[in-house]
C-alpha cells in the first residue's frame, strides 16, 4: 500500500478505517489497480519517477460525507487532492501535484439541484458535468442555455474555479458564479454571498451578501472544498447571427481589434471572438502537408517578410486577418447589430464582410449536429479531434493585451522563443488570439504529450522557456498544468512576491495542517515550505 | 518507444476473436446501452465531431462506430476504459463502475457471433 508523505503506515490504515466508516467500503479505493485510475492520462511525467501519483482515493456522496472525510485527513495531516469530475485534461486531470496526496473525488456528488429559467440560474454539485446540465434543461424545456468550454465531461464547479472560459456571453465561467457552499479544513461549513443568511431567497441573484466577499479565495486555491455553487445562465435567446469581417493588410489588424474592442465592451458583439489569419494559415497548412496550420500565428526569425506575404495574400486573394462576430438577441436587433458593425468596420480600406447564417431558436434538438456547438452551448468533445496521434497534449496560455500591437509582438516573442530554444514552430499547436475573456485575449499553445521520457522532457523545458519568454513581456499565463504550477506562480512576483506570501497567510490561518491540496498555483503548507526552503 | 497504449490501439483495430463471456440478460444490455450513451457517444457516436469514431476510421476501422461492430469483446473494453489509449483517457470506477463497465460490454459484444 503506497502511503502519503509524513504519515505513518498505521496511521494511514487508521484513517482509512474511519473513511470506509464515513462514505462506505466501496468509495475507498486503495489498491494500486484503482488507485492508479487517478493518474494524468496525460502526464507529462510518464514512465518517470517524478510523476506524482496518488497513495488513495476517498468518493464521498453528500457534503456531511465531504465533512467527515475532511476531519479525519485534518486529525491524521493526510493531504487530500480535490478533484470534480477529474476531467481537466491537459491541466492535471485527476492527480495530485504532491505525490502520494490522498484524492478527494467529488464525481459521485453529481445532483443538479435547481435550474431557475425565470431568474435564470441553476444550483449544482461539483459531480455536475456540463453535458449532464445540458441533458437536465434539455429533458424539461427550460427555456435557459449553458456556456461550454471545450470538452464537455469537465465540471461547472471544476472549470469556474480554475477559471475555465467558454463561448457564448456568460464565457467566464467563475465570473457566471453567483454563491458558494464550501468545506473548510477544519471540516466547518460556510455559504457565501447571500447563502450566509439562512432562510435566504436570493443565494443565486445577489453575488455579495455583506462584508468581505470571498468567492475568489475559493478558486485556483486550496483553502476550501466548494460542494455547491450556483451559476447564472443564458435566457434562451431568440435568435443567434454571426458575420465574418476580412481585412487585406498586416496593419490592417490594429484597428480591427480596436474596433472589436468597442463592439464587445459595448455588448454589441457578444460571446468570444477569435483572430484568424486566412493567409498564414493557408502558408502554414501547405507547410505541413496540408496539416491543421495551427503553428501559422508565430513569426520565426528568418522567414517571409510582411511585404511578402501581403504579396501572396494579394496573389492568392487571401486575407491577412478575419474574426467573427457573434450576435445573441432577438431577429431584428441581431441583424441591426451585424449592420452596425460593418458600418464601424468600413472605415478600413478594401474591408470585406461575409455575411454568416441566422438561425431562428429555440433550435430543433435533432439539427444539433449542424449548429455551432459551441456558440450556443452545446457540450461535445469535438476538440479531441485536433489530438492527432498524441497521448495527450498540456495547455501554455498567457494572457495578453487584446490590441493589435500586443498580436504582433506576440508572434515575434514567441518564434523567437522556440528558434531559441531549437524547436520547429511548425511543430506546435497554436489557438489564435482568443477573448475566452473579456477585455483580453488568450493564447492557447498546444503541447503533445506522449509515452516518451525524453520528448516529455524537451517539451517542459520549452514550457518553461514559453513562460520565462513570456513574463519577461509583461504576459502571464490564467491557468496551468500542475507540473508548472510552481513555475508560473514564480513568475507573479511584484514587490518580492507580495502576493503568494499574502496567500500563504490566508493558507496558514485556514489550514494550518496544510491538508487541502498541497501546491495548487504555488501555494504551499508552512510545514512544506520549510521542507524546501 | 512504442507505448502500450498504441499496441492497444492497434490490437483494437484488428479484427478479433468471439467473445467466450457469459451471454448477458436484455436488461444489462439496456442498461449497457443507456452508460454507452451517457460515457462513450460523445467521442465513439455516430454524427459529427465525433473523435474517438473519426481517429478509429483514419485508422482504417471500418465499422469506425463502437455499436456497429461485431468484433469486440469484454475485456478488450474493459482494458481500454480502465487504461486509455491514445488521447482517450483512463476512467475511474466513480464514472463507470464495474457493474456498468460489463454493461457497456454486453451492450457493444450483443451483436457478436455466438
Amino acid at each position: 500500500m503506497r502511503v502519503p508523505p509524513g504519515v505513518t503506515p498505521n496511521d494511514f490504515s487508521d484513517a482509512i478505517k474511519q473513511w470506509e466508516e464515513a462514505v462506505g467500503k466501496d468509495w475507498v479505493f486503495t489498491s494500486d489497480e484503482d488507485v492508479d485510475l487517478y493518474r494524468d492520462s496525460y502526464s507529462p511525467f510518464w514512465h518517470e519517477d517524478l510523476e506524482p501519483i496518488p497513495s488513495a482515493a476517498v468518493a464521498p456522496d453528500t457534503v456531511e460525507q465531504v465533512q467527515a472525510v475532511v476531519k479525519i485527513a485534518n486529525e491524521h495531516k493526510i493531504p487530500l487532492w480535490t478533484i470534480s469530475t477529474g476531467k481537466n485534461l491537459g491541466y492535471g486531470g485527476s492527480a495530485p501535484l504532491l505525490g502520494g496526496s490522498v484524492v478527494l473525488d467529488l464525481k459521485r456528488m453529481d445532483r443538479v439541484l435547481e435550474v431557475n429559467d425565470k431568474n435564470h440560474y441553476a444550483l449544482v454539485e461539483p459531480g455536475v458535468s456540463y453535458f449532464d446540465l445540458y441533458r437536465y434543461i434539455q429533458d424539461r424545456g427550460l427555456k435557459v442555455w449553458i456556456d461550454v468550454p471545450d470538452p464537455g465531461w469537465g465540471s461547472l464547479i471544476g472549470n469556474a474555479l480554475d477559471r475555465g472560459g467558454g463561448y457564448t456571453p456568460l464565457r467566464d465561467h467563475f465570473d457566471a458564479h453567483c454563491g458558494m457552499e464550501v468545506v473548510l479544513a477544519n471540516g466547518e461549513i460556510i455559504r457565501t454571498g447571500m447563502g450566509a443568511l439562512p432562510g435566504s431567497k436570493t443565494w443565486q441573484q445577489y453575488r455579495y451578501g455583506f462584508g468581505p466577499y470571498v468567492d475568489g479565495i475559493f478558486s485556483q486555491s486550496n483553502f476550501g472544498v466548494v460542494t455547491k455553487m450556483g451559476f447564472w445562465l443564458l435566457p434562451e435567446p431568440e435568435a443567434f447571427k454571426s458575420g465574418n469581417v476580412l481585412v487585406q493588410r498586416h496593419d490592417d489588424l490594429v484597428p480591427l481589434i480596436e474596433t472589436l474592442n468597442y463592439l464587445m465592451n459595448s455588448n454589441i458583439v457578444q460571446g468570444t471572438t477569435t483572430i484568424g489569419s486566412p493567409l498564414l494559415m493557408s502558408r502554414a497548412a501547405a507547410q505541413t502537408a496540408g496539416g491543421s496550420g495551427g503553428s501559422a500565428l508565430v513569426m520565426s526569425p528568418g522567414g517571409p517578410t510582411i511585404e511578402q506575404l501581403e504579396q501572396v495574400g494579394r496573389d492568392q486573394n487571401l486575407a491577412y486577418w478575419n474574426c467573427e462576430l457573434n450576435f445573441y438577441g432577438p431577429p431584428k436587433v441581431v441583424e441591426a447589430e451585424w449592420e452596425f458593425a460593418k458600418e464601424k468596420y468600413s472605415v478600413i480600406p478594401d474591408v470585406k464582410f461575409v455575411d454568416g447564417p441566422t438561425y431562428a431558436l429555440p433550435y430543433d434538438p435533432k439539427d444539433v449536429d449542424k449548429l455551432p456547438k459551441r456558440q450556443f452551448g452545446i457540450p461535445s468533445l469535438t476538440i479531441f479531434g485536433l489530438m492527432g496521434r498524441s497521448e495527450g497534449h498540456m495547455w501554455f496560455s498567457p494572457i495578453i493585451p487584446m490590441t493589435g500591437e500586443a498580436v504582433f509582438e506576440a508572434q515575434k516573442v514567441f518564434g523567437q522563443a522556440y528558434h531559441d530554444m531549437g524547436v520547429p514552430a511548425i511543430s506546435q499547436l497554436f489557438v489564435f488570439p482568443s477573448s475566452f475573456f473579456p477585455r483580453s485575449f488568450v493564447i492557447l499553445c498546444g503541447f503533445p504529450i506522449y509515452h516518451d521520457v525524453e520528448k516529455n522532457r524537451r517539451s517542459r523545458e520549452v514550457f518553461k522557456g514559453l513562460v520565462k519568454a513570456a513574463a519577461e513581456h509583461g504576459w502571464g499565463e490564467y491557468r496551468t498544468h500542475t507540473a508548472f504550477m510552481d513555475t508560473v506562480s514564480d513568475v507573479y512576483s511584484y514587490n518580492d512576491h507580495a502576493l503568494r506570501h499574502f496567500h500563504e497567510t490566508i493558507k496558514d490561518a485556514v489550514d494550518p495542517n496544510g491538508i487541502l491540496s498541497p501546491g495548487r498555483c504555488g501555494v504551499w503548507p508552512k510545514h512544506v515550505r520549510k521542507a524546501r526552503a | 518507444m512504442k507505448s502500450a497504449k498504441t499496441a492497444l490501439l492497434i490490437a483494437m483495430s484488428l479484427s478479433c476473436a468471439a467473445p467466450t463471456f457469459a451471454s448477458p440478460d436484455d436488461a444489462q444490455i439496456e442498461r449497457g446501452h443507456q452508460v454507452y450513451d451517457k460515457w462513450c457517444f460523445p467521442c465513439h457516436g455516430t454524427g459529427s465531431g465525433k473523435p474517438g469514431t473519426d481517429s478509429l476510421r483514419q485508422r482504417g476501422q471500418n465499422p469506425a462506430v463502437l455499436e456497429e461492430r461485431t468484433d469486440l469483446t469484454a475485456p478488450m473494453i474493459k482494458t481500454f476504459v480502465r487504461h486509455g489509449v491514445l488521447f482517450m483517457p483512463m476512467f475511474r470506477k466513480t464514472e463507470i463502475g464495474d457493474a456498468d463497465l460489463d454493461a457497456i460490454a454486453a451492450y457493444l459484444t450483443r451483436n457478436n457471433k455466438k
